[in-house]
């Protein structure tokens, strides 16, 4: 039974990431329908740039806000300077965005290097924490990264939904040239949204960073989590997202735990069934 | 007419170069070439780009490796007539599945289809070691025998190549005159008249794909005689995005653009090394790979059609006066 809540737990984690990573890339579909496939990228560059920060000061949370900062501020320019150029081409954008992404993984290996990293935790995170009522112990950084996954995503919606940019941004997804036509600078909302979804990469990078580790793949690993995640989930929903990363990262884990040889499988074949039975992803709705 | 005129010094070339050019850049470039083709014509008649089929290609290389003569001790050697049938009609079966889940998804989102679904059989491939052979693959994968040589030496493999290359095209394009090729053009472009009319859209889908696989397979065959082994690596996202590059720096909308655009691919990786960093290859081709997709969208074949359009129409002009 042991063996059991563990494997849940760290499903949970990696459930945490996931949507941390998935909801930036799925919120820059859902408003532009811009795959954009330099997401992963973004997502390890804050990861560097946070452990940096962390190395240079030691302060964990600032580490986490230049990651989540840098890799805003990287997200924007690639749409200032690439992707809003081509706005309404999506191939071209995907195609683009491949470019981008090998060109800064590139530069990430120049910079940082081949090695494995791992961001310093302060002491409050370090080490574990017994979990009374299923008699084991966890990590604590992992479960406060499943409360941080929590508190985004409370936050992220109650921001689409209760605020008034929110509105806007939902307006944008249902329609992009009826908000053009009321006069709303749609191109800062796309930069916007842009930085937005480059903060949520650059800040899972850099949690990613401090409960597990980081290096060159990293950021592979979590584009092709994002596109699994949003696939099934649906496609630009926040609650899409979460129940994506939910499914993907538990199946993931009970798969590694107790059908080793075919973990990679258990994920495809999640995706193929539902692609089959809704093409549009679990919560998302049908393309007009 | 045209096609001889490309073939004849095509097939002289290898009487002026030595092995190296022959094999490491002529036979190399065909091979990507052909893979690179595969998705050149999804893209261009089915309107789907598709990155799954290195996968394809793998799933033939796989399967000539496991019904052939390999160094692994692993499979089940059957003799050539039967191995190769069998790689490709596994290819094409590859294909015909891989259309059939991805038969309701267009544009983005076949494209995130494909790709998850290649990742995912480059997991499968390092997992999995009974078919597979997991993480090393399989290697010593050579070539059949012919006469006192074998088919894997430079001449033998670059005309093998060369003769694969032509039937290929010529496949191609025999394909898409045809009355299933037309319904494949015809989902491309208007879907729901086709449902209208009373066609349905799933079979032409999975019929492109399926012959999709067909050429890729071919591809993927080669590539194993050519590089001797086939592992996870062959089919990791390095590859995928590879044959990616050249179909778009050849142009997606052109087929035969495949060939262009891994000869550019293949020269700019083996004359990297003089113009910068070894290790910073990567770099390069993604600075190519933008510049490409910002300044000529529709690939280096196309451009070159302009330019000569352009020559064309400036030498033109002073007759109209």
């Amino acid at each position: 039974m042991t063996l059991f809540f563990v494997v849940t737990l760290n499903g949970l984690t990696l459930a945490a990431l996931y949507f941390l990573a998935a909801s930036g890339f799925s919120l820059i579909f859902g408003l532009m329908r811009t795959v954009n496939m330099a997401h992963g990228a973004l997502l390890l560059f804050g990861g560097y740039v946070g452990w940096s920060v962390v190395d240079a000061t030691g302060l964990w949370a600032l580490g986490v806000m230049a990651g989540g900062l840098a890799a805003a501020l990287a997200g924007a320019l690639v749409q200032i300077g690439v992707l809003g150029r081509m706005q309404g081409d999506e191939l071209r954008q995907t195609l683009a965005s491949i470019a981008i992404s090998i060109i800064l993984a590139d530069l990430m290996l120049w910079i940082w290097g081949g090695t494995t990293y791992q961001v310093r935790t302060p002491s409050w995170l370090t080490g574990g924490t017994r979990i009374e009522v299923l008699g084991i112990g966890y990590a604590t950084v992992r479960l406060y990264l499943m409360v941080f996954a929590l508190s985004v995503g409370v936050g992220l919606w109650l921001f689409i939904q209760k605020t008034r940019i929110g509105a806007v941004i939902r307006a944008g997804v249902d329609d992009q040239d009826m908000l053009r036509a009321l006069g709303y600078p749609i191109n800062r909302i796309f930069v916007l949204v842009f930085a937005m979804g480059g903060m949520l990469a650059g800040m899972a990078g850099v949690i990613a960073g401090s409960a597990l580790s980081i290096a060159p793949g990293t950021d592979l690993q979590f584009l092709l989590s994002s596109l699994v995640v949003v696939i099934v989930g649906g496609m630009g929903s926040v609650g899409g997202a979460a129940l994506g990363a939910l499914l993907i990262g538990l199946a993931e884990q009970y798969g590694l735990a107790y059908a080793p040889t075919y973990a990679a499988v258990v994920t495809f074949v999640i995706m193929v069934f539902v692609l089959a039975v809704r093409p549009q992803g679990l919560l998302g709705r049908a393309e007009a | 007419m045209r096609y001889f005129l490309v073939l004849i010094p095509l097939a002289l070339l290898p009487l002026l170069l030595n092995d190296f050019w022959v094999s490491q850049v002529l036979t190399r470039a065909l091979i990507l070439g052909v893979i690179a083709l595969s998705l050149s014509f999804l893209a261009t008649y089915l309107g789907v780009v598709s990155f799954a089929q290195v996968t394809l290609a793998g799933v033939a290389g796989y399967a000539v490796a496991y019904f052939g003569p390999n160094t692994v001790g692993l499979g089940f050697p059957l003799p050539l007539y039967v191995s190769l049938p069998i790689a490709l009609l596994l290819s094409m079966a590859a294909g015909a599945l891989i259309g059939l889940v991805a038969r309701r998804s267009r544009g983005i989102y076949a494209i995130m289809i494909t790709l998850a679904i290649g990742v995912a059989f480059f997991y499968f491939t390092r997992q999995n070691y009974a078919l597979f052979n997991g993480f090393t693959g399989f290697s010593g994968v050579i070539a059949p025998k012919m006469g006192e040589g074998n088919w894997g030496d430079p001449m033998p493999l670059y005309f093998l190549a060369l003769g694969v290359s032509v039937i290929c095209v010529v496949l191609v394009n025999g394909f898409v005159r045809s009355p299933l090729g037309l319904a494949v053009q015809a989902v491309r472009d208007a879907p729901g008249r086709l449902l209208a009319l009373g066609i349905p859209t799933t079979y032409p889908i999975v019929a492109a794909f399926a012959f999709s696989g067909l050429i890729a397979g071919s591809g993927g065959i080669l590539n194993v005689w050519f590089q001797e082994r086939v592992s996870s690596f062959s089919v990791g996202i390095g590859p995928i995005i590879d044959v990616l590059i050249i179909s778009v720096i050849g142009g997606l909308r052109h087929p035969t653009g495949a060939f262009v655009g891994a000869i550019v691919y293949v020269m700019l990786d083996i004359f990297a090394i003089d113009l910068i960093d070894r290790d910073r290859f990567n770099l390069l081709i993604g600075i190519v790979l933008l510049a490409i997709v910002m300044a000529a969208p529709n690939g280096l074949h196309q451009l070159a059609i302009d330019w000569v359009g352009k020559l064309r129409g400036r030498a033109e002009q002073p007759r109209t006066n």
